[in-house]
């Protein structure tokens, strides 16, 4: 991974710093911190980090090779098991970062956004553990379909703020962070769920992510004596993306997949302003949103679209600026996977691996089974969290499909109703 | 002379509406109802879908304004129907100046706004370490930008700020973001005296809501006070009362005077120093 310079924000055009003045000087602060204590290991922040992510997040994960896919696809598929990870998703070690810099720099408060719940459960977690006052804004959409998300943030003590305007998803929980933050920022630290947002916060959160690919890189070599052929990982924002392909950038005999939600299709409806997917790697183009300058889901005139995607973890319009900068590059390679194909796969790693994976995890999944052939001997799959909390949606979706791979619900009907 | 002029004389009083809220007729009438009431800059926000730096009262705004069909090249059509003598300042964010016509960057939009006559640039998002290339195209077309200094705008920032600023300085009154308040923060006089060595006009803005306020403020030193949320308010209302336009107008004009007057009484209760 190349160690960057923490003052420089862009990622070739990608990046900077597009935010109301008053929270600049927050940025600036925040930058400062970043620069000493996650990059030169100031009064051992990166020790202490690290020794809190091994004992209370369960590091390292396991590099697991799957039997029954490996098998079906004739190829050797390692499972990286983030969702082995305390809280069930990557996102632990980003929310943990940060909050305990937050503890660092002297804050008194933290707050965050969240989409499907994940990144908030995790800073609601990480603000437990530490200690540290937490309120969390989520779309009131998301709040309807991540309800045992909500109920996690409310048991670690956490406040749930209810966002209402536009179509309540992650967009929007955002934008209502970015205004607290402007209201509190001298005693609270905005801990941002993903590489989005102004720098530094892209190039942190890769680097409080970059422990899954650094120890996958060294897991890989240690079961098959070299470096996979390929790397897949599921994007939306792009944490557990770019947490998943950091080691490996250097690497360039190694293909970078990002797996983006292909939702209902790819075709967007100008009129409505609604894009009914999530593809912003491949589908999008440049603008400016939520402080940095990235690939959009946008109208001609610049007016930021509604996404669609079945996983509210990846419903999102935006994406990393340096995930934005390597597609461009051509360094990593960006697919999608509709909201069928997910389904199915998800469906798939569950019945044949016994590994009931988050909805965007699904999506990286949903690619391999129609790309297999493509990804060569040895591929590693980012399992970037587990599905329980998308098991009320799953049913219900399924439901809606006709999908050979479903099981039978019927029990409910033969017992007289109940639910999940 | 751009910006400044208006204010030389007397405190401006500087109002802010979002265009074709809640439609493009109404709104006309609403904006030339703050000119007759005093306005001395008109502040017309164009609507983004994500405006991170407003208040519920705005962004609400916003949303009936994009839900009736503005768009940037209806808000240069409008600012084209008005019929005021006023200078106008356009207030929106930079994805939608980025995006404007053909071509990279911020300059088509420029171009455009200057030929319907928009004087000058408000852009919340934008601060000044991203705002080269958009200070570039106003240099090039005579337009003002006006930068926010926010309460914790301090030292280094500050000067590098007031170096690229023209027009006024948006002097954000307190931390958060836009929306009427019942009280003036301490945090305004401070900003105030931060600023008092630079002789471009300092404005106010953000929870000024009353002709009090406004005559606390520029007794405190400030060369005009900006309102908006106070304003949309009563947009809002008259909206969801279904009142005729007309009458929303005159409440508006009202609301202006009052503003206008209480400006005039801070500048008449402080020492008046001699202004360059």
């Amino acid at each position: 991974m190349s160690t960057d310079d923490a003052y420089d924000p862009k990622f070739g055009e990608y990046g900077g710093q597009y935010v109301p003045e008053a929270l600049m000087p927050a940025i600036e602060e925040l930058t400062d911190a970043y620069q000493r204590y996650v990059l030169e290991n100031e009064d051992g922040f990166m020790d202490e980090f690290r020794e809190r992510l091994a004992d209370f997040g369960g590091r390292p994960t396991p590099l697991q090779y799957a039997d029954q896919l490996s098998t079906r696809y004739d190829t050797d598929v390692y499972l990286k098991r983030e969702d082995l990870l305390h809280g069930g998703a990557h996102k632990l070690n980003n929310a943990l970062g940060q909050v305990l810099l937050a503890k660092y720099m002297g804050k008194e408060r933290i707050i965050a956004e969240t989409g499907a719940g994940q990144h908030g459960t995790a800073t609601a977690m990480a603000a437990a553990h530490l200690d540290m006052p937490c309120e969390i804004y989520m779309g009131e959409t998301d709040i309807a379909r991540q309800r045992p998300n909500v109920f996690r943030m409310r048991i670690n003590g956490s406040e749930v703020n209810p966002v209402t305007v536009g179509r309540g998803t992650l967009k929007e929980a955002i934008s209502e962070t970015m205004r607290d933050w402007a209201t509190t920022v001298e005693n609270t630290h905005y801990v941002i769920g993903s590489v989005v947002g102004p720098h530094p916060f892209p190039k942190m959160v890769r680097d409080f992510q970059a422990v899954i690919s650094e120890e996958a890189r060294e897991q890989a070599i240690e079961k098959t004596g070299g470096l996979p052929d390929s790397v897949l990982a599921c994007a939306g924002g792009g944490s557990n993306t770019m947490g998943t392909f950091a080691h490996f950038v250097d690497d360039s005999d190694v293909d970078l997949y990002a797996v983006e939600a292909g939702g209902s299709s790819l075709r967007v409806d100008e009129e409505e302003g609604v894009a009914p997917n999530s593809a912003t790697l491949s589908t999008g183009d440049e603008g400016v949103l939520h402080g940095a300058r990235t690939k959009l889901l946008q109208d001609s005139d610049g007016q930021i679209m509604e996404s669609h995607s079945v996983s509210a973890g990846l419903d999102y319009a935006g994406v990393g600026p340096e995930l934005a900068h390597l597609v461009d590059e051509d360094r990593v390679i960006p697919v999608n996977v509709d909201d069928d194909a997910a389904l199915e796969a998800f469906h798939r790693l569950s019945q044949d691996e016994g590994i009931i994976p988050a909805l965007e995890t699904a999506h990286a999944f949903g690619y391999l089974e129609e790309h297999h052939d493509e990804v060569g001997d040895t591929v590693v799959v980012n399992v970037s969290g587990r599905g329980d909390k998308d098991l009320e949606t799953v049913i219900e979706e399924t439901s809606k499909r006709d999908l050979d791979i479903a099981p039978d619900m019927s029990i409910f009907e033969r017992v007289g109703g109940g639910g999940l | 002379m751009g910006l400044e002029r208006a204010f030389a004389d007397e405190p401006a009083f500087v109002p802010y509406l979002a265009a074709g809220d809640p439609n493009y007729e109404a709104s006309l009438e609403y904006v030339e109802a703050l000119a007759r009431g005093g306005a001395d800059v008109i502040e017309l926000g164009l609507p983004f879908s994500e405006p991170i730096a407003e208040g519920k009262t705005i962004q609400n705004a916003i949303v009936r304004s994009l839900e009736a069909g503005m768009t940037p090249d209806r808000f240069f059509e409008f600012v084209e129907d008005l019929d005021v003598d006023v200078p106008l300042v356009c207030m929106t964010y930079y994805n939608l100046i980025y995006q404007y016509g053909e071509g990279e960057g911020p300059r088509p939009f420029v171009e455009k706004a200057a030929a319907v006559g928009i004087e000058g640039l408000v852009v919340p998002d934008l601060p000044a370490e991203e705002a080269g290339p958009l200070r570039t195209a106003c240099d090039e077309f005579g337009l003002d930008l006006v930068f926010i200094v926010a309460p914790t705008t301090k030292g280094d920032r500050l000067e590098r700020m007031l170096e690229q600023v023209s027009g006024y300085v948006y002097v954000q009154a307190r931390l958060g973001v836009t929306g009427a308040r019942e009280d003036v923060d301490d945090a305004t006089e401070e900003s105030l005296a931060r600023l008092s060595d630079w002789d471009v006009p300092k404005a106010v803005g953000f929870g000024i809501k009353t002709g009090d306020h406004a005559e606390r403020i520029v007794s405190a030193g400030a060369d005009g006070v900006i309102v908006g949320s106070a304003l949309v308010d009563i947009v809002a209302e008259g909206h969801e009362n279904g009142d005729p336009v007309d009458e929303v107008a005159d409440r508006l004009e009202a609301k202006a005077r009052e503003l206008k007057d209480g400006a005039l009484r801070g500048a008449s209760e402080r020492p008046q120093p001699e202004r360059t």
